[in-house]
């Protein structure tokens, strides 16, 4: 394995923009969702307690926060790479 | 309870051990630049990289002090791998990419990137240093915590070992032995905690868990015949009844049998005695376990399941419901009662009594908020308590992409994408590990393996009741979680020191191999601190501390992260004065708390001159507004040279 001096890479501000306010928005909606279990926390802890099936909102609400972090994160990764490829075939072209 | 070392742990720690050397002298002759040293060179790939986030991260709170507060408080254990994991969610949209973009080998190289100040670099290494000092004595501390019932050493020599061996990757190669660490910590976490849980689940739940190691000790009840003042009296004639002794919410009974005494709670509607666990320190400095000195072995381990199924356990009698699927698993906790226990101290005579007493509790109450964290006004939470509340949540959410020794794990990949990369395989790593915390926790709450006295031991004591080999492999793996988050905290104190302020601060213009030599020996120094503060904090609330270090990075670092990003009107007197507030400010208010009073310096009932204790709530907005203000007042002077020369 190399330890060579840091690999260069090819600064494009325009596809760093766009990375960055799809990022934003993928941060906006997280934050609204976790602070939503916030709230209900603070707010209306019996909600918490409501049962779904054989689980209760708590576990639901938990679980779908660790499965909303991991979609999300594969989307935007997905759609980063896209661009980033998109961008790499105009500029070899 | 007493713990034996095992020999299995014993030697599945020294291999890793030798592995983990051995990797850092392969790399040693391969680390020469200040880039190789600090950086790994930049070119790890990124799903090694990833993972390596991931065992940089789940440190000993994560493993340990999660696995310990489910068992002992249900989903508000939850929070903290929901917290943890939510934070991740910063690093990857906002903050990834553009910490690869603007940095080398720091994050304070990043947050001087647009205004090459003086005052930032002091400011961001100060911050860097106080962070990763913060984080470092819970680890270290926990260290010790480990190694006296995994190895059946003393705690100076866990602290003493962890620190050389630490010393040891770090001053070789730097960066790069400590991913590979890091990474070989991280895949072998999630590898058997993922077989632990599998073993759960196989186990399934009883009302009298099957154990490998000893017998699940069968709780006992004692019929009352009469109560009349404080005259109590019982059927079972080997009982001696001594006194009766009141609390301010219970009663309990003391008898006598074969000159051993016990306690028992007194349960007036049912006319029953309930077994309790105590630890008696008697006046004159001998301290009891169940009544017998500790090496008699009596102190059991405890929590179980006292109703299964909508079917209450009576004598020895088992109710067992076989393999259960997660899902399942949760519902039956849920529909069923666990006992869990409380404690509080009473007098008997001269005698101190800390009794651990039955606190049976429903499922339902168990999976929901509030056992540990008071939120519901309904029963009895204040606003101090729901102010707490929101306040750790968003250190957990604020923090994670604001801690020094996460941030230069960008500078080891070779590209803003790669960062990115890692970042979504870190993601997909810790968010499988956080849910595996959850039936981790619950196994051991309803395993009967619980030692009331150590909470952090939840994990491998769970694993111990399942079987030797995989205790040994989850004993050797929680003293390497240590060991990988160490080694990152270390690099970032010594990439601060000799990066950030000899090499910029102080312009000590060093050559590349000076650079590389300097980073040693500050490896080495810090390496001695940590290891002199894992033995001073000894005593310390190790779970605190990790909570701490998060609000700590979060006031004094996240505000100018998102602010140089996002506001092209930040200034470097911004940004300075942003990190100055928000480290005083947090730091002033845990050094000033309540919770600080009460369990730090032990002054029990005085009032401490700030109710809440997590800092965040005040600390970031407190250091956004200072970074905006003084950003605003500073506009005209925000050309390089006049900022630089405020700065400085």
């Amino acid at each position: 394995m190399s330890h060579g001096p840091a690999t260069e890479w090819k600064e494009n501000q325009a596809l760093d923009k766009k990375k960055s306010r799809l990022g934003v928005l993928m941060f906006i909606i997280y934050t609204v969702v976790y602070a939503g279990f916030i709230l209900i926390n603070v707010m209306d802890n019996k909600v918490m307690r409501m049962t779904i099936g054989d689980l209760n909102v708590a576990i639901v609400y938990g679980f779908g926060l660790i499965i909303l972090a991991l979609v999300l994160a594969i989307i935007y990764n997905q759609i980063c790479t896209n661009a980033e490829k998109v961008s790499e075939d105009k500029g070899n072209r | 309870m007493n713990y034996l070392a095992s020999p299995g742990a014993i030697a599945i720690f020294i291999c890793f051990v030798i592995s983990v050397l051995f990797i850092s002298f392969y790399f040693a002759r391969k680390t020469k630049s200040a880039t190789d040293y600090y950086a790994a060179g930049g070119s790890i790939h990124w799903s090694i990289n990833g993972i390596a986030f991931a065992g940089d991260y789940l440190s000993a709170a994560s493993f340990l002090g999660i696995c310990g507060l489910i068992a002992t408080y249900g989903f508000d254990g939850f929070l903290y791998a929901i917290g943890f994991l939510a934070g991740w969610m910063v690093a990857l949209f906002i903050v990834a990419e553009p910490m690869k973009r603007l940095g080398k080998y720091t994050f304070t190289d990043a947050l001087d990137s647009k205004f090459n100040s003086k005052g930032i670099k002091l400011m961001g290494a100060v911050s860097t240093l106080l962070v990763s000092m913060v984080y470092l004595i819970p680890q270290m501390v926990g260290a010790g915590t480990l190694v006296t019932p995994l190895l059946g050493l003393p705690h100076e020599a866990g602290v003493i070992m962890v620190g050389v061996i630490v010393i040891a990757i770090v001053a070789t190669a730097g960066m790069a032995s400590t991913t590979y660490v890091q990474f070989f910590k991280g895949a072998l976490l999630i590898t058997f905690s993922l077989i632990l849980v599998f073993l759960v689940l196989s186990r399934g739940l009883s009302t009298s868990p099957e154990r490998t190691d000893v017998a699940y000790h069968n709780l006992t009840t004692l019929k009352v015949t009469s109560i009349s003042g404080t005259v109590v009296k019982i059927e079972d004639p080997s009982y001696k009844v001594m006194n009766l002794i009141k609390s301010k919410t219970k009663s309990y009974v003391k008898l006598s049998k074969d000159n051993i005494e016990s306690i028992w709670t007194l349960n007036a509607p049912k006319n029953i005695l309930e077994e309790t666990e105590t630890i008696t320190q008697l006046a004159n400095g001998f301290t009891l376990y169940n009544g017998e000195p500790k090496a008699n072995n009596k102190f059991f381990q405890v929590g179980t399941m006292s109703e299964l199924d909508g079917q209450k356990a009576t004598g020895n009698t088992a109710i067992t419901t076989g393999s259960l699927n997660p899902f399942s698993l949760v519902a039956m906790i849920s529909n069923g009662v666990v006992t869990r226990w409380a404690h509080e101290v009473i007098k008997d005579g001269t005698n101190q009594i800390t009794v651990y007493y039955q606190n049976p509790t429903s499922g339902k109450d168990i999976l929901s908020p509030g056992l540990k964290y008071k939120v519901d006004p309904a029963k009895g939470a204040t606003s101090t308590d729901r102010f707490n509340f929101v306040s750790l949540m968003l250190a957990l959410f604020l923090g994670t992409a604001s801690l020094p020794h996460i941030l230069i794990r960008y500078y080891t990949v070779p590209s803003p994408s790669a960062a990115r990369k890692s970042t979504l395989v870190a993601i997909t790593a810790m968010a499988f590990f956080y849910i595996l915390t959850l039936y981790m926790g619950l196994g051991a709450m309803t395993g009967g393996v619980l030692d009331l006295t150590n909470d952090n031991m939840a994990a491998p004591l769970l694993a111990k009741s399942i079987g030797i080999a995989i205790f040994a492999m989850i004993s050797a793996i929680a003293f390497s979680t240590v060991l990988g988050t160490v080694s990152g905290l270390i690099v970032a104190a010594s990439g601060a020191i000799a990066h950030d302020l000899m090499d910029r601060f102080f312009n000590m213009k060093l050559t590349d191999k000076k650079k590389v030599f300097a980073g040693k020996i500050t490896a080495i120094v810090v390496g001695c601190i940590a290891m002199v503060l894992g033995i001073l904090f000894k005593n310390m609330n190790v779970a605190s501390l990790v909570g701490w270090a998060f609000a700590v990075a979060a006031a004094a670092n996240f505000p100018s992260i998102i602010m140089i990003l996002f506001w092209k009107k930040t200034t470097a007197a911004g940004v300075i004065c942003s990190i100055v507030v928000g480290l005083i400010s947090s730091l002033a208010i845990i050094l000033l708390s309540q919770d600080t009073y009460t369990n730090v310096y032990n002054l029990v009932g005085v009032a401490a001159p700030i109710a809440f204790s997590n800092p965040a709530l005040v600390g970031v907005p407190l250091s956004f507004i200072t970074l905006i203000v003084i950003s605003l007042f500073t506009q005209k002077s925000s050309d390089l040279k006049a900022v630089s020369g405020i700065a400085s």
